[in-house]
């Protein structure tokens, strides 16, 4: 690792491998696979490997131990265990292999149908499903038997037939899911046959869910197979593991070991089939696990930096908080050298924020302005301390009214003292209303609740509260919205109602996440209007983080300009805006289109490479 | 909402009669030598026929359907071919044992997964580990296999509880627990393992949604968000799984009363299926849908009581 | 498809379109996504579509392109009516006719490499793979992207250089309208700097007529012609883009365009106050007429 050198800004590189290899490499995978080899291998070679046909009887010795002759013993009737075993191996793979490609023959193409033309067809199959769904797996078979007599093949071509619905569902969703996706639609402007588009561009997308499932399927379809012939309801003429188990099970007082190997055989070939499932899941889901390793690694390089004097203080001042610098508790907020970074699989920290500073005073409005990427919502979180749980605080302080909520050396921002501060002095506007209130409770419990809780007073106090602020943000009718539940709002007037919510406990600061970006233009001027009036009325502090400059000049005392993690800029509004110096933030000021000749180049040729 | 009920149980009544009508003519179609084979080889051709008027099978098929399910309406099944108890009597007798089982099971199963599944989801750390490999191993060892280790060693080798054990019907409480223990113990380990896992990806994915940040912002404390706001969203997940795990132990049930030889409908089914005694079985896979039925339809009015958006349409 | 035999001055012309979505359910009522739809545009021109969500200015985009279902009207393409055309017509079509979308990430499909995806239009008209190889060279040099992209997967670029990828997608078969609907929204300030730059560029060279589509009013003011205003399925005011945008007659678009916020404190706060007086002067003028009605 070239970490010698200091980088500055957002560093280190999000680490990703191979699905193959990843199986491969997982310990568990490679014993599944290895497990499943040796079985196909018995199942294949039966012929050769088993001394005895299956069903030949040697009436001389019965439950004999095992000897040269017969490796395993022999069973009651005098049959040698070994060879079943071995032939048992053959009848139960094939069969697992029948239900499966029965299971994937019906619910493969009726997923496909169903999912990409909808329509009639889909409503019946749905009805089908439902139907196959709601049936216990082994009552059926029960009935089967009844019907057609012992056959391990017609059972598992009726099992099969039950176990179709989890294919037709798993493609019907994957299928669903792509054909709204808008290369799809390309590829229909492009005037690709639907035959195509369903092999090129939908096929994929299902194959590895389908390898998944059929590995599940193998494994419930041999235990359920056996389960049956454990009833004693198989044919006994074939020698499979469950005629085996069950002839082990009547004599479990006698021979013991008669019961032990089918079992073993058994719990073998399913757990294989049940892991490989599994590391096929895991190797798809990206999820990469930080090793154990590798966070010593982490810790051992952030032992070097406890050299520095600062977090010695800390660790002595453990419970009582050090005290800020003096001099800068009048300020509301202040961010002071802030970093924020996510600890990666091969153990090196990726930066999002990096050295950062700023300050917000009562009664103004600081802007952090940024493009995707920045760092600028990270660093409103963790003000909030609300930063996802892997986030760590990886250098730098944040005071909040004189006191630390992150002290110098602290690697997390402490819940303990955040927990007293939001909601009731720290409150928080988000970006997207809807997916922001709980669709479960009516917006009246979403704004009643926090204030009995926090400012702990009654409910119908709350309640009157919550009405004159309903008003307060322009809500018309504010019974029939307190009464309503999120989703028989609009998207404006959700917004309204959290802006509500942020003030109800009347803060002292309110961190403003992008609060107009997923409104249309004209909502967004009416909010915008909402939240200057609001601030001026209350006094308090606000922080908006946005990507538009637009919003900026409509609202914001000063900026903070951020690129990659870094603040690159600070000043009052009318100088950022008028006068930047940084090339960066005059970079995206002459990228805005407001007042620029239509129909003309917007970049110059030098600054195009330099965004490249 | 009276909507929505009445129209859950008109389909849940098309779904029985559905599968009511597939079953029997599956059952009298295939098998054709009934009479032959309930009085035997040695039979003469004239009680053969004689045995067939006596069943009604002279009669065709949709007649005699028609016939069964304008009876099954009054609560009458028909009667047993091999010992003539009515078919009702035989499921009544025999239900209170599986039923017991299988709704002790699952209650517990309930309880113990979403405990389980919220600590992983939340606690994360080792708790999080023993549940995901609990999930794998559950997955890896079929039910029956391990109810026969359980009874191998526990009842078998360690002698704890009875092996095999013919509960009379007025037994005592003490006796009912004593042989319900271990095959409800097989049951719920099997289930809960699966459950637990669930519930854990349900509730993290509740935790990433938007709106728990915001109630945490709100100073809401995280006791409360967890158990009002997160369990409750994750609740249809949990609630779905338990109903699927439900109706798969319906037909596992069977296998563990064969291993721990218990009197329960599950016995009976292997009994009349190796038999071919139809009408038992008929009746065996009605009960056993008109269960199914009635567990489905109290998820989905629990569901449509969670969800206001259900509701309301 | 059927010759009008109409002037060729109009690339495109739709007349009285509706676009009706089936209801969704047993009985249930379809949904009116456009009516009364009448747009032109001649070639090398491009016409703006400015309109919130819910107008239905990307179902217009997507009537066009045979991705949504026309249920009244004409949509004319060189004077034909393609607004019923086939699967295989679309074939036919798909040489003059493109799209580029607004999501760059699920534009494209993640599993393909880049050179496959830009493969895909030629292959349909059966281009030989060689030949379907040198031309996505081109391509790609063309909006500016490096010729080992052509071995790389989406994933490995950024939101502007996907949209770049799906703008070569579109320009492969050199068309002579491309349908852009939302191209630039998803995109950083800078990043849709360079992308209309490239847009703009694209047009001077090949001479290309472009529906755009954006929400933004200061965005097609920037690329646009001439410009249309859609609002609750239909459109309101069109007209050249310097009149629309600047000097509209239609009150929806006079507040659409008030609202949006200028990157200057003192002439925001100018812009905050002719807003609310365009709001109050609207208000009276609806309440006179409430009383007149």
């Amino acid at each position: 690792m070239s970490q010698a050198v200091e980088l500055t800004g957002q560093t280190g590189v999000v680490v990703r491998s191979h699905v193959i290899h990843k199986v491969l490499r997982n310990p568990m995978g490679m014993i599944a696979l290895a497990i499943l080899a040796v079985l196909v291998t018995m199942a294949v070679l039966a012929d050769v490997l088993a001394p005895f046909d299956e069903n030949f009887a040697d009436i001389a010795s019965t439950l004999a131990a095992p000897d040269a002759n017969h490796l395993l013993g022999t069973d009651s009737v005098g049959r040698d265990v070994w060879s079943r075993l071995v032939f048992g191996a053959r009848t139960t793979l094939l069969s697992a292999l029948l239900c499966a490609a029965v299971a994937i023959g019906i619910g493969l193409p009726a997923g496909l149908v169903a999912g990409y033309y909808g329509g009639k067809f889909d409503g019946i199959a749905g009805w089908f499903v439902n139907i196959l769904m709601s049936l216990p797996g082994i009552i059926v078979l029960l009935t089967v038997r009844a019907a057609f007599g012992p056959s391990v093949w017609i059972s598992m071509i009726a099992f099969g037939i039950l176990l179709s619905p989890g294919y037709f569902r798993l493609t019907r969703t994957s299928v669903q899911s792509v054909r709204n996706e808008l290369y799809v639609d390309a590829a229909r402007v492009a005037g690709l046959s639907d035959r195509s588009i369903i092999s090129r561009h939908i096929f994929s997308v299902v194959r590895a869910p389908i390898i998944i499932q059929t590995a599940m399927v193998c494994g419930v379809a041999i235990s359920v197979q056996s389960g049956l012939e454990f009833l004693g309801l198989g044919d006994p003429t074939v020698a499979t593991w469950g005629v085996m188990l069950s002839e082990g099970f009547k004599n479990v007082y006698l021979t013991p070991t008669l019961l032990l190997w089918p079992a073993v055989a058994i719990g073998l070939a399913v757990g294989a089939l049940v892991l490989l499932g599994n590391a096929v899941r895991d190797a798809l889901e990206d999820g990469e696990k930080v090793k154990q390793r590798k966070r010593k690694a982490a810790e051992s390089a952030s032992a070097t930096e406890r050299t520095t004097p600062a977090p010695a203080k800390v660790r002595q001042a453990r419970g009582a908080v050090a005290a800020v610098e003096s001099g800068t508790e009048h300020h509301l907020v202040k961010v002071t050298n802030l970093g924020v970074g996510y600890p990666q699989a091969d153990g090196s920290i990726k930066k999002v924020v990096d050295d950062v500073s700023f300050h917000v005073d009562r009664g103004e409005i600081l802007g952090i302005v940024g493009e995707s990427g920045s760092g600028k919502s990270q660093t409103a979180f963790s003000i909030l301390g609300l930063l996802p749980g892997t986030a760590r605080i990886v250098g730098g302080s944040i005071q909040f009214d004189g006191n630390y909520t992150v002290a110098p050396g602290e690697e997390k921002v402490s819940q303990e003292r955040l927990t007293k501060l939001r909601g009731k002095r720290i409150s928080y506007i988000p970006q997207e209303p809807m997916s922001n209130l709980d669709p479960a409770f009516t917006i009246g419990y979403q704004l009643v609740t926090p204030m009995v809780r926090v400012l702990g007073i009654s409910k119908a106090e709350a309640t009157k509260r919550a009405m004159k602020l309903l008003s307060d943000v322009g809500i018309a009718n504010p019974e029939r919205t307190f009464q309503a539940y999120p989703h028989e709002v609009s998207g404006g007037m959700a917004q309204r109602v959290l802006i509500a919510g942020a003030i109800s406990c009347e803060p002292d600061l309110i961190i403003a996440d992008e609060p107009t970006t997923a409104l249309d233009v004209t909502v967004q001027a009416d909010v915008l209007d909402l939240i200057r009036d609001l601030q001026r009325r209350l006094n308090v502090g606000v922080i908006l983080v946005t990507h538009n400059f637009g919003v900026v000049s409509d609202l914001c005392d000063r900026v903070v300009v951020m690129q990659n993690g870094r603040l690159v800029e600070e000043g009052p509004v009318r100088t950022i805006l008028r006068e930047p110096k940084d090339p960066y933030t005059q970079m995206l000021l002459s990228s805005m289109l407001e007042g620029k000749e239509p129909m003309t180049m917007l970049v110059s040729a030098s600054a195009k490479e330099a965004v490249k | 909402m009276v909507q929505f009920i009445i129209r859950k149980i008109a389909a849940g009544l098309v779904v029985l009669c559905a599968i009511s009508f597939l079953t029997y003519f599956l059952l009298y179609f295939s098998s054709s030598n009934i009479a032959r084979n309930i009085l035997g080889e040695y039979a003469s051709q004239e009680q053969v026929a004689q045995k067939e008027t006596e069943l009604g099978l002279d009669q065709p098929l949709p007649a005699r359907f028609l016939d069964w399910a304008g009876h099954s309406i009054t609560g009458d099944f028909g009667r047993s071919w091999f010992t003539g108890e009515p078919v009702a009597t035989a499921i009544a007798t025999r239900l209170p044992i599986t039923l017991t089982l299988v709704i002790a099971a699952i209650l517990l199963i309930a309880v113990l997964a979403t405990v389980l599944g919220m600590a992983a989801a939340v606690k994360r750390g080792w708790i999080d580990r023993v549940v995901q490999t609990g999930a794998i191993v559950g997955d890896a060892i079929p039910g029956f296999v391990l109810a026969i280790i359980l009874v191998t060693l526990f009842a078998i080798q360690l002698k704890l509880f009875p092996a095999t054990s013919s509960i009379a019907p007025d037994a005592g409480a003490s006796a009912w627990a004593a042989s319900l223990t271990l095959p409800a113990i097989a049951l719920v380990i099997n289930g809960v393992t699966g459950g637990a896992q669930q519930v854990r990806s349900a509730v993290i994915k509740q935790l990433e949604r938007d709106y728990v940040r915001t109630l945490r912002s709100r100073g809401i404390p995280e006791r409360e968000i967890l158990f009002k706001h997160v369990l409750r969203s994750a609740a249809p997940t949990g609630l779905t799984v338990l109903s699927l795990q439900f109706i798969g132990m319906l037909g596992g049930v069977v296998i563990i009363e064969q291993i721990f030889a218990l009197p329960g409908i599950g016995n009976l089914a292997v009994q009349s299926t190796t038999m071919g005694d139809i009408p038992l079985v008929m009746g065996v896979v009605l009960y056993t849908v008109v269960i199914v039925i009635i567990v489905n339809l109290l998820v989905d009015l629990i569901n449509g009581w969670l969800n206001p958006k259900v509701r309301v349409s | 498809m059927t010759s009008t035999d109409a002037e060729f001055k109009d690339l495109l012309r739709v007349e009285d379109l509706a676009v009706e979505y089936p209801g969704k359910g047993f009985r249930a009522k379809s949904f009116r996504a456009l009516s009364d739809i009448n747009i032109s545009i001649g070639q090398g021109e491009t016409l703006g579509l400015v309109g919130e969500s819910g107008s239905g200015k990307t179902t217009l985009g997507r009537a066009v392109l045979g991705l949504a279902p026309v249920t009244g009207g004409k949509v004319i393409f060189e004077g034909n009516d393609i607004s019923q055309a086939t699967r295989k017509e679309r074939r036919k079509l798909s040489r003059d006719l493109q799209v580029v979308f607004q999501d760059p990430y699920t534009s494209l499909n993640p599993a393909l490499e880049i050179g496959d995806i830009l493969a895909e239009p030629l292959s349909v008209q059966g281009k030989p793979p060689a030949e379907a190889k040198k031309r996505v060279r081109e391509l790609l040099d063309q909006v500016g992207l490096p010729a080992d992209a052509i071995s790389r997967l989406p994933r490995e670029f950024s939101g502007g250089q996907r949209q770049r990828v799906a703008i070569a997608r579109a320009l492969a078969l050199s068309p002579k309208l491309i349908v852009c609907d939302e191209p630039v929204s998803a995109l950083d300030l800078s990043t849709q700097a360079v992308v209309l730059d490239l847009f703009l560029q694209i047009q001077r060279d090949t001479g290309v007529s472009y529906l755009f589509v954006s929400h933004d009013l200061d965005v097609v003011r920037h690329i646009s012609h001439r410009v249309a205003v859609m609002y609750r399925g239909g459109i309101v005011e069109q007209g050249p883009a310097d009149v629309v945008t600047r000097a509209p007659e239609h009150p929806y678009t006079q507040r659409l365009l008030l609202a949006s916020p200028v990157p200057d404190p003192d002439r925001q706060e100018q812009r905050r106050a002719d807003r609310h007086r365009l709001l109050e002067q609207q208000r009276q003028q609806n309440e006179q007429a409430a009383v007149l009605a």
